[in-house]
C-alpha cells in the first residue's frame, strides 16, 4: 500500500527527524566530550580547546589512573560489593516472592505478609535511625554495611512475584500430586522457568550496587573502604589532586600531560565502561522489567 | 491431597518468607520505631536512645520555626512539582514524535542512545554536568558565547539553579520514561486510524482525536501516582550538584536532613525532619492510590 504524502506532512517529517536526531545527540554529546578530554593533553583541556575529538592525543591520564592505588582500592571494594550483594539480593527476593505469589486460599497468612513487605516501600524510616543502627551493629567500615541494609528490595519482590504468578498453576499441582515438596518445586520447576526475570533482577541489582554512593559515604570512615562511586564523588568535590595517591606521581614520566580535568575524565570513562559493556542486556531486560512491573496481580 | 501435606507446604512458605522478613524487620522496621523515639527525645549518642530525655514535639515545632527548614520545604515542593510536570509532558511529546517515525533502524538507534543517561549514576552525571556547565570554558557556555550571549553560571546562581535541576533531570530520564508511552501507543487499535483517514482526518486530527484519548488513561494514572513524590525532589541529583551558593534555591528536605544529621550531628532534629517528610509522603501515597483505584480502576497494592 502506497501512502499519500502531503506537502505539510513532508515538512513535518523533515523537522521531526531533525529534532529527534538533535535530541539523541544531546544524550551522547556529553559522554563523547568526556571521552575526548580523557585522551587529550592537559594543556589543551585546561585551555578549553577540546570539544569532541582529542587534541594532543595521549594515554597519560589513563596510565595515571591505572597506577593510582586508591582508584583500584575502591574498584575492588565495588567488585566485592557486587559479588556479595547481587546473589544476596537475588536469593532473598526469590525467597520472599515465591510464597507471596501463592493464592490467598492456599497460603492463608499471605495477606498479612504482603502488607509487612509493602509498607516498607511507602514509609521510609529515614537516614539517621538507619545510620545509628548500622553504627550500633558495628558494621561501620565493613563491606556488609553496603550489602545488608539494602538486602531486600521490595520493588524487585513485586516484580518476581508477578512473574511467578504467570507460571501455570497446573505445573505446581502435578508436582504436588507426585509428592514434591515446595522447596523442590521452587528449585526444580519455578527457577528454571523464571530465568528471564532472574536476569532482569540480577541487572537491577547490579546497577544498584554499581551506581550507589550514599552508603559508602556515610558508613565508611576509612577512604580505602570507599566503593568506586563514592571515591569518584570525593574526587569531584576536591578540585585538586590531593586525594589522588601522590606517591607514584614522580614515577610517571609524562605527568605533565595530566591535570585534574583530563584525569577526572579518564576516571569517569573507566567507571562508565562496565555499564556500556552490559548495555545491550540492560536495555532489553530493563524494558521487560518495566512492562512486567506494571502488570499487577 | 491430605491435610498433613498441606500443612508442611504452608510451613515451608512461612520459613521462606521469614528469612528476608527478618532482615526487613532489623533494617526497616526497627529504625522506624527507634526513629519515632529519637524524634521525640533529645538524643545524645553517649546516653543511647533509652537514656535520652523525652522532649515531646520540640523538634517538630522547630521545623516550622526555622527558616532553613521552611526554605527546604518550599524548594522541595517547587523542584519536585516542576520535575513531575516536565517528566510527564516531555516523554509524552517525544513518544508521539517517535511514533511518527517509520524507519525502524532509526527509531531503534534513537531509543538505544537516549536511554544511556538513565543508567549512569548522578555522581557520574554531576561530574559531567559540572564540566559542561562550567562558567569558564564549559562546553555549553562556549556555545552561548559563540552565539553572542553571556556566559551563565548554571550551578552557582540562584536564578537558574532550579531550572538546571529540572532540565538535567528530564535529560537523564526522558529516554526511559518514553518507553511506557510508546508501549501504550502500540496498544491503540490501527483500524481507528484507517477509519479516521477514510473520513478525511489528517495526521494532526488523528493525533488529537485518536492517539491522545488512547493514552489519556496512562497519562492520568502517571499523574496521580506521581503525587506521592511531591516531597521527593531527588536527593542524589541535588546533593551532587549543589553548593553553598545555591542553598537559597536548591536546598531540599533530604539534603538538609543529611547536613543536619550526618555533618552537624543534630540527630533528633534531623530525624524529626525526615519523619515529617515520611509521614506526609505516606498520606499522599495512600491518597493517590485511592484516587488511582477510584478514577482509573488501577490497584497498585
Amino acid at each position: 500500500m502506497k501512502e499519500y504524502y502531503s506537502k505539510s506532512r513532508i515538512v513535518f517529517q523533515i523537522f521531526n527527524y531533525l529534532f529527534i536526531s538533535a535530541l539523541t545527540l544531546l544524550c551522547i554529546i556529553p559522554i563523547i566530550h568526556i571521552l575526548a578530554m580523557s585522551f587529550s593533553t592537559s594543556a589543551y583541556v585546561d585551555a578549553n580547546l577540546v570539544t569532541f575529538w582529542p587534541k594532543g592525543f595521549t594515554l597519560a591520564a589513563y596510565r595515571y589512573v591505572l597506577a593510582n592505588g586508591q582508584f583500584w582500592d575502591s574498584f575492588l571494594v565495588t567488585i566485592k560489593r557486587l559479588v556479595l550483594g547481587v546473589p544476596f539480593n537475588l536469593i532473598l527476593v526469590i525467597l520472599a516472592a515465591y510464597p507471596l505469589s501463592k493464592e490467598d486460599n492456599i497460603f492463608k497468612a499471605r495477606k498479612y505478609y504482603v502488607w509487612l513487605y509493602l509498607f516498607v516501600m511507602i514509609f521510609n524510616a529515614g537516614l539517621i535511625p538507619t545510620y545509628l543502627l548500622v553504627q550500633s551493629l558495628g558494621l561501620v567500615d565493613s563491606i556488609w554495611s553496603l550489602v545488608l541494609p539494602t538486602g531486600v528490595n521490595v520493588f524487585n519482590v513485586v516484580l518476581m512475584m508477578n512473574f511467578f504468578r504467570g507460571i501455570p498453576r497446573e505445573i505446581e499441582e502435578s508436582a504436588l500430586v507426585d509428592g514434591a515438596r515446595q522447596d523442590t518445586i521452587l528449585l526444580r520447576l519455578y527457577l528454571p522457568l523464571a530465568k528471564p526475570s532472574i536476569a532482569t533482577i540480577t541487572l537491577f541489582s547490579f546497577m544498584y550496587h554499581w551506581n550507589s554512593w550514599m552508603e559508602g559515604r556515610i558508613y565508611m570512615n576509612n577512604k580505602a573502604n570507599y566503593p568506586l562511586q563514592t571515591y569518584l564523588q570525593s574526587v569531584l568535590e576536591s578540585s585538586d589532586l590531593s586525594l589522588l595517591n601522590s606517591s607514584n606521581l614522580d614515577a610517571i614520566l609524562d605527568k605533565m600531560a595530566v591535570s585534574g580535568q583530563n584525569l577526572r575524565a579518564a576516571q569517569l570513562f573507566i567507571s562508565i565502561l562496565p555499564v556500556l559493556i552490559i548495555y545491550p542486556y540492560l536495555q532489553k531486560y530493563f524494558t521487560t522489567g518495566l512492562v512486567m512491573g506494571s502488570v499487577k496481580g | 491431597m491430605n491435610k498433613k501435606r498441606l500443612n508442611s507446604n504452608t510451613l515451608m512458605f512461612h520459613i521462606m518468607i521469614w528469612i528476608p522478613l527478618l532482615l526487613i524487620i532489623v533494617f526497616n522496621y526497627y529504625p522506624m520505631v527507634s526513629g519515632f523515639s529519637i524524634a521525640f527525645k533529645d538524643f545524645k549518642p553517649g546516653l543511647g536512645i533509652s537514656g535520652s530525655d523525652w522532649v515531646g514535639l520540640k523538634h517538630f515545632r522547630r521545623i516550622f520555626a526555622t527558616d532553613e527548614s521552611m526554605r527546604a520545604l518550599r524548594n522541595t515542593l517547587i523542584i519536585a512539582c516542576a520535575k513531575i510536570a516536565a517528566n510527564l509532558v516531555v516523554p509524552v511529546i517525544i513518544a508521539l514524535l517517535l511514533n511518527e517515525i517509520k524507519v525502524k533502524w532509526f527509531k531503534r538507534t534513537v531509543q538505544t542512545l537516549t536511554y544511556l543517561p538513565y543508567f549512569l549514576s548522578w555522581v557520574i552525571l554531576a561530574s559531567i554536568l559540572t564540566n559542561i556547565l562550567s562558567p569558564d570554558g564549559g562546553l555549553l557556555n562556549r556555545l552561548i558565547e559563540a552565539l553572542g550571549g553571556e556566559s551563565v553560571y548554571f550551578l552557582g546562581s540562584n536564578s537558574v539553579f532550579r531550572e538546571t535541576l529540572v532540565v538535567s533531570d528530564v535529560w537523564k530520564n526522558f529516554g526511559y520514561n518514553t518507553i511506557v508511552y510508546l508501549a501504550a501507543l502500540t496498544g491503540i487499535d490501527p483500524t481507528l486510524y484507517e477509519a479516521a483517514a477514510i473520513d478525511g482526518a489528517g495526521r494532526w486530527k488523528q493525533t488529537l482525536h485518536i492517539t491522545l484519548p488512547g493514552i489519556s488513561m496512562f497519562i492520568v494514572l502517571m499523574t496521580i501516582l506521581s503525587v506521592g513524590n511531591v516531597l521527593n525532589a531527588g536527593f542524589d541529583q541535588v546533593f551532587n550538584l549543589y553548593n553553598v551558593a545555591v542553598y537559597e534555591s536548591g536546598d531540599i528536605i533530604d539534603t538538609l536532613v543529611y547536613r543536619l544529621g550526618i555533618q552537624q550531628q543534630q540527630y533528633s532534629f534531623s530525624t524529626a525532619v525526615g519523619l515529617f517528610k515520611s509521614l506526609v509522603s505516606l498520606i499522599l501515597i495512600a491518597g493517590s492510590n485511592y484516587a488511582a483505584d477510584k478514577f482509573a480502576g488501577y490497584k497498585v497494592f
